[in-house]
């Protein structure tokens, strides 16, 4: 009996990923648990284990392909003896404790399926189109879900597609497709805004004079993200200036005290630990919009920038209010490191409550992040440097770090913002009161 | 009686009945208005009673082929008045029941010719010296025989007739000139052929049936010949005379004059719209070439009149008319209805061969720059028509070659004028080739001909 092996959908929002490297050839014979392929997603490189015995009686798509769509099919796989299981999923991602955890402990988890974007064939809504106009939407690369049916109860119908055709469209300006159609032939190019399809020359920027670079998923999704994000939330920054003299002083003594253990707190560590306690401190804050309501976490799921080659990815501390120093560390040490490997697994980037982004490290002073949906606020912490500052009427030198939260204006208004910033700095001028 | 309602429709035929009928459900106070019999031509002097004719021509066919069937049929004969009397009665039985329609949908029937006249929202409508008020006013007057009094082609009652003496014939003619291979001439030649009439067809153009895909024209043409007909096609109509004996006429082909004589001779020439003596010349209503001009929801260029059927031009078809009667009526009353696709109104006629089609002939579709797809089936690789003794039908599908889009289909064959509703369903549906390949067709029927000629387009016919 033959089955088929095909692409796993390695997170909940995964659409397509790139098969990096097979690790079985044809003639192998593989048991199940056994790593058979990597696949290169838009944030990591994931092992896929075997799930069904058998032998590999053909590779369907060749390593290292591109943008190979979920549930194709990828090898077909003879099997030794009778089939032992119903070979509906032939392939998995590896099975983690974390996975379920993740889901339990943040509800976000949950916020991450239905990220916008037109994608209406993994769980949109079903499009109502006549045969016909499916055909003609295919052949002309047409969207459909971003058509609007005049047949029966809405349903498409062959006289709107070429009504889209004819009319200059917002999605698809007929220069503009004709312009990506030279430039690309696939459809994707058409799914892009339109002024991301203008083309460089049109610009000014001369043929010849740049190299350009292929779009790989990690840019891709960036791309898509951060552009809905500052597009569809209405968002603000809020910032304020943090004394951190106490702060550093006792990230010294901890590192003291306990460095012969292994433990080496950065100020980073304490801004997740003092971000996660202001969140339960402010619980409204700590929340998601979604059009049936406004969701309230339960935990405060921090959410790590770590900037990697070619792009960035975050990491989750999970639950971090619940968690010390110490672990909050070391935990952040293994995930940033295997974040820059590439190896972190979906449910460790994938949900989240709250983002920190930190660039104090790189002398930046104060900046603003753009909203990591289905965040409510994301903070950018900057540089702490020795400044001088008015205390009691006098100049004196402080050590001060500038501190700016973006809120989603549609579940965080800026009175909410600043009682959220307020209870941040308490923690942080107050290193102690982390501790209780 | 209140002289005011929201609408005013003048003809009570296919178009107009329906219209009311609509305008009445949507909660319209409606009015029709009728000169004659309410059903219009098509139910009295059309559709109905021509096919009431037609059928017994068939039931009187079959008898002479009783022998194929293994019967006895002796002494078969006919009685010219009783078949007609026969056809009346089925269009006095469906008058009547128009009449039952109007009173159930409490629509007011006004008996007379109407005159319209200058008025507020829309004209006032004139019958017998009382004038009538209404929101909208909507045409539904049909059309008549066209004539063409140069060539003597104009109706006398008598010896030449309009297909109106045709189906109520004075007398039963011994031969018949036939001017015109339309559906109405086409029916007539084919209706009194059956009854042993020799019958000439004069075509002007090229082909009979000019307007159906070339092939059909030419399939039947073959047929009709075994009947009987004599088809002359590229030959014009120089002048037709009555006289004591029958008619006379002067016919011309490849410049060539030749003189016909028959006992009587039937003009189906075309139609022409009946604009006259309503009053739209004083309206200053659009009309051009014998039809009123509508926007594509009936509307005219007059405020609140409105105009729909055969009086807005071809195709002169009652499912035609009943349609646009009820678009029209609802976008008066605020719905958002389709226009009406004229590549998707099928057409009949019920002569024997049948002939159905709907959509683009392979020409046409070609024509308008289309590739396409052409798939046929022969009635003879059916079973059903076998054991039917129909084996003689073609079935041809056209499909748009790059999207599989079904353009046109073409019948000719027994029953075909009810299986082509099948193609008009797939067509306004949109599905493509796919879809009605994937269809099961029951078995055994004359409808897996259709199923078959899509298969053949595609490379994939089983039995031929």
């Amino acid at each position: 009996m033959t089955t088929q092996i095909t692409m796993p959908a390695l997170s909940p929002t995964m659409e397509e990923g790139n098969l990096a490297k097979w690790h079985v050839k044809v003639g192998d014979a593989i048991e199940p648990g056994q790593v058979i392929a990597e696949i290169e997603t838009d944030k990591a490189t994931m092992e896929v284990e075997a799930v069904d015995e058998g032998v590999i009686e053909e590779l369907l798509v060749p390593e290292g392909a591109q943008n190979v769509k979920v549930n194709t099919p990828i090898a077909r796989l003879k099997g030794e003896g009778e089939a032992k299981t119903p070979p509906k999923q032939q392939a998995q991602p590896q099975p983690s404790p974390r996975a379920e955890e993740g889901k339990v402990g943040a509800g976000a988890a949950k916020f991450s399926t239905p990220t916008p974007g037109p994608s209406p064939q993994t769980g949109g809504e079903r499009i109502f189109a006549s045969p016909l106009a499916r055909r003609l939407a295919k052949q002309d690369g047409i969207d459909l879900s971003g058509l609007h049916g005049s047949g029966p109860h809405g349903r498409i119908i062959k006289r709107d597609i070429e009504a889209a055709l004819k009319a200059p469209r917002p999605q698809a300006a007929p220069e503009a497709r004709a312009q990506s159609r030279e430039l690309t032939t696939g459809r994707e190019a058409r799914s892009e805004t339109p002024a991301l399809r203008r083309s460089l020359e049109q610009m000014g920027i001369r043929a010849g004079s740049y190299d350009l670079v292929p779009l790989d998923m990690m840019r891709k999704t960036i791309a898509k993200r951060m552009t809905e994000s500052f597009r569809d939330v209405p968002h603000f920054p809020l910032t304020i200036d943090i004394e951190i003299d106490a702060l550093l002083k006792a990230r010294g003594e901890i590192n003291k005290r306990f460095g012969d253990n292994g433990v080496k707190i950065s100020v980073n560590d304490m801004c997740i630990k003092a971000a996660a306690l202001a969140l339960k401190l402010v619980p409204e804050s700590n929340a998601s919009y979604t059009p049936d309501g406004v969701a309230m976490h339960h935990h405060a799921d921090i959410a790590v920038a770590v900037a990697i080659p070619g792009g960035l990815i975050t990491p989750i501390m999970w639950a971090a209010e619940t968690k010390g120093l110490a672990q909050i560390s070391a935990e952040m040490a293994d995930l940033a490191q295997r974040a820059r490997e590439k190896k972190l697994r979906p449910e460790e980037f994938q949900g989240g409550t709250f983002s920190i982004s930190n660039m104090g490290m790189l002398g930046i002073k104060s900046f603003a992040s753009i909203i990591n949906e289905p965040h409510g606020m994301i903070m950018s912490i900057g540089a702490g440097e020795k400044r001088p500052i008015v205390k009691n009427d006098a100049l004196a030198i402080a050590t001060m770090m500038t501190v700016t939260v973006t809120c989603d204006h549609r579940v965080v208004d800026g009175a909410l913002g600043a009682a959220f910033l307020k209870a941040f700095r308490s923690f942080l001028e107050d290193p102690m009161a982390m501790l209780l | 009686m209140s002289n005011s309602f929201d609408l005013i429709v003048i003809g009570s035929g296919p178009g107009g009945y329906v219209t009311a009928i609509r305008a009445s459900q949507l909660g319209l106070k409606t009015a029709i208005v009728e000169r004659d019999k309410l059903g219009g031509i098509c139910l009295n002097w059309g559709c109905i009673p021509t096919k009431a004719l037609l059928r017994s021509a068939e039931v009187y066919r079959n008898f002479q082929h009783a022998k194929e069937f293994g019967l006895t049929a002796e002494a078969v004969s006919f009685d010219p008045q009783a078949v007609v009397k026969r056809s009346r009665g089925v269009a006095d039985r469906l008058s009547k029941g128009v009449g039952f329609l109007m009173k159930k949908h409490k629509i007011t029937v006004i008996e007379g010719e109407a005159r319209l006249e200058k008025g507020s929202a829309a004209p006032k409508v004139i019958v017998k010296d009382q004038a009538y008020e209404a929101k909208h006013v909507i045409l539904a007057t049909g059309a008549r025989a066209r004539e063409i009094p140069s060539a003597g082609l104009k109706g006398d009652g008598k010896r030449i007739w309009t297909y109106r003496d045709a189906m109520t014939p004075p007398e039963w003619p011994d031969s018949l000139l036939v001017f015109g291979s339309g559906a109405i001439g086409i029916e007539f030649a084919s209706f009194y052929a059956a009854f042993g009439v020799k019958v000439t067809v004069v075509e002007l153009l090229d082909r009979i049936l000019p307007v159906e895909d070339e092939e059909i024209s030419a399939f039947a043409k073959k047929r009709f010949e075994k009947e009987g007909l004599k088809l002359l096609t590229s030959t014009e109509a120089k002048s037709l005379k009555a006289n004591a004996n029958g008619v006379e006429a002067i016919i011309s082909s490849k410049g060539k004059e030749e003189t016909l004589t028959a006992s009587h001779a039937i003009v189906a020439v075309g139609i022409t719209g009946n604009v006259e003596n309503l009053g739209l010349e004083a309206l200053g209503v659009q009309v051009e070439r014998g039809h009123v001009v509508t926007d594509p929801f009936g509307k005219t260029n007059v405020a609140g009149l409105y105009a729909i059927g055969d009086v807005t031009g071809a195709p002169w078809l009652a499912h035609k008319a009943s349609h646009e009667g009820i678009i029209c009526v609802e976008a008066i009353a605020g719905q958002k209805p389709a226009p009406m696709l004229k590549e998707r109104i099928p057409g009949c006629t019920y002569s024997h061969p049948q002939i159905a089609s709907v959509g683009l002939t392979e020409a046409k579709a070609k024509a308008a720059g289309r590739e396409v797809r052409v798939g046929r089936f022969p009635f003879v690789g059916n079973g059903k028509a076998i054991a039917l003794g129909e084996d003689q039908g073609l079935v041809k599908t056209v499909f748009d070659a790059k999207t599989g889009e079904l353009l046109g289909a073409h019948m000719v064959g027994a029953e075909v004028t009810e299986l082509i509703q099948g193609y008009v369903i797939a067509m306004n549906a949109e599905v493509t080739e796919h879809e009605l390949m994937d269809t099961i067709f029951p078995h055994p029927t004359l409808s897996e001909t259709m199923h078959e000629a899509v298969l053949d387009a595609y490379g994939r016919v089983l039995h031929v």
